[in-house]
């Protein structure tokens, strides 16, 4: 693969000039007096793995079923490619959708599965089944063409439906929690597979998912989804790092939150007075005037734990270890501050002889002022 | 419900429930014209039966109209509870439900003097149907065997994964395509069974038959009810025995072939 | 590395696809209208002829009734419609008996098919698996057999020189045969045999799902077998009784073939005064009147009584 020229390339929603593939505006979706999908705009570009991460009962899965036809939307449009998609049944649209419960035809082999939609392009028998054969190839299953979908595992089935669905080139793919249904470790092993798939077709993904690190793995983009509303679009690094809101932080990870008012800033450094903590210092955020309530979150890995007292941390408190967990490659401690502030830390676990800091020790906790992130919402 | 009492009450049960037909059947091979005194074996009834024209021509009547009553009733039935179960709105979606399952609940001879005060005033009307007939008691058989088919074939569609459908549809399959590439495929084996209960039904239907049908068209039931409302006749138990026996071969061949799709891996 | 447009990739079928989604609209409609029409002309506009000849005459004539319509001297329509037959009904007392004796009688054989139905259905649900379905095939296995010849087969066996009678005799336990056959008790076998696997069937569905542990559950928590039972597993099985029950009691309450077949003359059932009104004395506007009073005596509360139920199913 060449390496890309810059970033505009490879993310072109950093671009200002850059054009959406799809586009959806001001999508509302309404199930009677329940609002599924409230007021939703989104733009995803060519070759993307977009992820929409929530909940179940978010809206996320309503929203992939309308960018491929099946439920109509109250309001607002969706155009995929140029093409204004209202009046376009499933059937005559350019997406293709692996469901959820991959909804493999029983009564047909899988090879006359992956042929089907084909068939209804028009596509002569040969030709037809010839591209079945290629796809069924390429996610490597050619040797049970002939088989029924109820003898295959799992796995198998997963990747018939995703042979199914790519077979017609859509330009759109939609994949609905496309590795539940899987255990755990063939679940890894499939992400990175379906990247590579991805990446070779340059066929435009969305990922409907509500596991986190599904999400964090796949995506080019993650929009993260509460309640019909798009909580925040960004890459997967940028949600993690600068969450805009405390159910985005608490949904990606896991997080401290420190309730407090902005309380003096200076050019290059701002304090806010929290409830737990005390003063904290950290560096100064646009857009924030003083007096305002804010949040400081902290991831936990962000917390340095040291038995004696840290020379040069602007921050740091003085506490007990309360719980501890060991589980391989980190360990996570809650301390308990003097004022009984509970924090959540975890330290990776480097060295393999290291004196590990365990329960009821005293101990020092302390962060970069840049590890915090101020929210005000 | 422990110990001695269960066993028993199970034990006692099935004997109520096998011990008529096994004496029916017993009885069948008796010599004698007194159906319950033992006069030796003897197949003599058998005979009598095969040579029975009005009870021959009655058995086929009621296959021919068990035959087209079961198949209209599972189309009807089927497009019923497609219907109800995939269109979400539409006028008269409530007066639909109401009659396609009222039938369950209606008493036969009910719904088989409505039905015969209909055929006599439409042939008042508009001259069609001319006289009473095998046609009429497919009408009738089908309407009520509808109802059958129409409940199972509901629950089979409501138990099946709607994706199926919208996969079809997703995959450029138009609605018509996919009713007939993937949803009949999917509910067939439940609209088997729906189509061999109505078949069941029809052939042993009494009480609407006899409300429907004209003359030249007594079906079997109406011929045995003719003959035992006098007395137990020892040609009926040759019949019932016939009976049962087509019923076991029926229900040996369906075991076997389930056992053989469960092979399968179906 | 486009897809093409869909619309002009493979336009032919595209075209036909088009056409049919164009179809799809009145397609639709036809096949709403299919079964629709169906049930609308045959079986809910014969109720409106039932409830117009209901209002009409008795004649000696082709048909049997009095048109509701006539043409008076002068040309004009007029409409003959008399509440004659209801207020038949309403004095003779026969009528009046007929229902509620179907009631009786329905209610009683109900409570009979559940009964015996109830250990059988307990018992099947609690085999273990090769014998369970063996069992269940067993009980279904006589419903598909002719239901008219296993109301014969209890013929032979209550008549007065039947298999039972004679079996005491010959045993020495009676002298005389006991008179079994014509009476409501011959009525009452042949409804809860007919009927029986409706009965087991919903409570075998309804106790196979009872899990196990509750039954543990309530043992560890010191409940003899006997308590359990009355505590935990019938009053979760209350479903599989109503629904049992339902399924014995509608068809029983309008039977025809085994009041006539092994019911005395004066085994009394609506059902068979319909039938004999009909065919006997050839009065159709009186049994359309009968039928009318039974479906709004007997099916409209029933229908409702489902209606309710299915609606808290639901909730």
């Amino acid at each position: 693969m060449a390496q890309p020229a810059g970033a505009c390339e490879t993310k072109p929603w950093r671009s200002e000039a850059a054009k959406p593939f799809i586009s959806v505006r001001n999508i509302v979706k309404q199930f009677g007096d329940f609002t599924a999908v409230a007021n939703v705009d989104l733009d995803i570009y060519k070759g993307e793995l977009f992820c929409l991460l929530g909940e179940s009962g978010c809206g996320k899965s309503t929203l992939l079923r309308m960018l491929a036809g099946f439920e109509h939307p109250t309001s607002g449009t969706i155009t995929i490619d140029g093409e204004n998609m209202a009046r376009v049944p499933p059937d005559r649209r350019p997406t293709n959708m692996m469901f959820q419960s991959y909804a493999l035809f029983p009564h047909m082999s899988v090879e006359k599965n992956v042929a089907y939609g084909l068939l209804r392009e028009g596509l002569p028998r040969a030709e037809a089944y010839a591209r079945a054969g290629e796809m069924l190839r390429m996610v490597k299953l050619e040797k049970l063409a002939r088989r029924k979908p109820d003898q295959l595992s799992g796995g198998q089935r997963q990747r018939v439906a995703l042979a199914r669905a790519l077979v017609k080139k859509p330009k759109l793919l939609l994949l609905d929690e496309p590795l539940g249904a899987l255990d755990k470790k063939l679940r890894e092993e499939t992400q990175f597979e379906l990247i590579k798939i991805q990446e070779s077709l340059g066929v435009t993904f969305i990922v409907v998912t509500h596991d986190q690190d599904e999400a964090m793995t796949l995506a080019t983009r993650i929009g993260v989804m509460k309640d019909g509303v798009i909580e925040q679009i960004g890459e997967p690094r940028e949600i993690y790092e600068t969450p805009n809101s405390r159910f985005v932080a608490d949904f990606i990870g896991s997080v401290n939150l420190f309730e407090g008012k902005i309380d003096a800033a200076a050019p290059d450094l701002m304090r806010i007075e929290t409830q737990d903590l005390g003063a904290v210092l950290l560096p100064p955020q646009s857009g924030l005037t003083l007096g305002q309530p804010v949040w400081g979150a902290v991831r936990p890995e962000r917390f340095a734990l040291s038995r004696a007292k840290p020379e040069t941390a602007p921050n740091a408190w003085h506490g007990v270890v309360e719980e501890m967990g060991y589980i391989g490659h980190m360990s996570h401690y809650r301390i308990r501050l003097a004022n009984g502030v509970l924090i959540r830390a975890s330290q990776s676990n480097r060295l393999r002889d290291e004196d590990p800091i365990s329960w009821d020790e005293k101990v020092w906790i302390s962060v970069q002022p840049s590890a915090f992130r101020v929210l005000t919402r | 419900m422990r110990g001695w009492f269960l066993p028993l009450a199970v034990v006692l049960g099935f004997v109520f429930l096998y011990a008529p037909i096994v004496s029916l059947v017993v009885f069948s091979f008796n010599d004698s014209r007194l159906v319950t005194v033992w006069g030796g074996v003897s197949t003599r009834w058998y005979g009598e039966l095969l040579r029975d024209r009005q009870i021959i021509n009655a058995a086929w009547i009621s296959l021919q109209v068990a035959f087209y009553s079961a198949t209209l009733a599972t189309i009807i039935g089927t497009l019923g509870a497609f219907v109800l179960t995939r269109f979400s709105k539409f006028t008269g979606r409530l007066v639909l439900t109401a009659m396609i399952t009222a039938p369950l609940v209606m008493p036969e001879v009910i719904t088989g003097l409505s039905l015969l005060l209909l055929f006599v005033s439409m042939e008042q009307m508009v001259g069609w149907p001319a006289g009473r007939g095998m046609p009429t008691v497919v009408i009738a058989h089908t309407t009520f065997c509808a109802a059958f088919v129409a409940v199972i074939a509901q629950s089979r569609l409501r138990s099946m994964d709607d994706s199926l459908e919208e996969a079809a549809r997703d995959l450029g399959a138009g609605p018509v395509r996919v009713f007939f590439d993937v949803t009949l495929p999917v509910i067939a084996p439940a609209l088997v069974a729906g189509w061999l209960l109505a078949f069941t039904l029809s052939l042993d239907d009494l009480v609407i038959a006899s409300f429907v049908s004209g003359p030249g068209a007594s079906t079997l039931p109406m011929v045995i009810f003719s003959k035992i409302r006098l007395g137990v006749s020892p040609d009926v138990n040759a019949l019932a025995t016939i009976i049962i026996g087509f019923v076991l071969i029926a229900v040996v061949i369906a075991g076997w072939l389930m056992r053989r799709a469960m092979r399968k891996g179906l | 590395m486009s897809a093409g447009n869909a619309l002009t990739r493979s336009a032919p079928w595209r075209g036909t696809a088009w056409a049919m989604g164009k179809l799809g609209i009145s397609g639709r409609t036809l096949v709403i209208a299919i079964p629709m029409l169906w049930l609308l002309v045959f079986f809910l506009a014969p109720f409106f002829v039932l409830g117009r000849i209901s209002l009409a005459e008795a004649i000696i004539a082709r048909p049997p009734y009095t048109p509701l319509f006539e043409r008076g001297p002068d040309g004009s329509l007029q409409i003959i419609a008399s509440l004659e037959n209801y207020r038949f009904l309403l004095e003779d007392a026969l009528y009046r008996n007929a229902y509620l004796s179907s009631i009786r009688i329905a209610l009683v054989s109900t409570i009979f098919a559940l009964l015996i139905g109830y250990p059988i259905a307990y018992y099947i649900a609690r085999a273990p698996e090769p014998k369970r379905s063996l069992l269940l095939l067993m009980v279904i296995l006589p419903f598909w057999t002719s239901f008219l010849l296993r109301v014969y087969a209890w013929m032979g066996f209550l008549r007065s020189n039947g298999v039972i009678n004679n079996t005491l005799i010959s045993l020495g336990l009676i002298d005389s045969p006991i008179q079994m056959m014509q009476t409501d008790f011959a009525v009452y076998i042949g409804i809860v045999y007919t009927y029986l696997p409706f009965m087991i069937l919903p409570l075998y569905a309804n106790l196979t799902k009872l899990d196990g542990a509750l039954l543990e559950a309530a043992a560890d928590l010191g409940a003899s077998p006997m308590v359990t039972f009355f505590t935990v597993t019938l009053p979760l099985s209350l479903p599989g009784i109503v629904a049992g029950s339902m399924l014995v009691f509608i068809p029983a309450i309008g039977e025809y073939v085994i009041p006539a077949l092994l019911g005395g003359p004066d085994t009394l059932m609506i059902g068979r005064v319909l039938w004999d009104e009909f065919f006997g004395s050839r009065d159709w506007p009186v049994a359309s009147a009968v039928a009318i009073v039974m479906l709004f005596l007997v099916v409209a509360p029933i229908m409702w009584l489902q209606s309710v139920q299915n609606r808290r199913e639901e909730g």
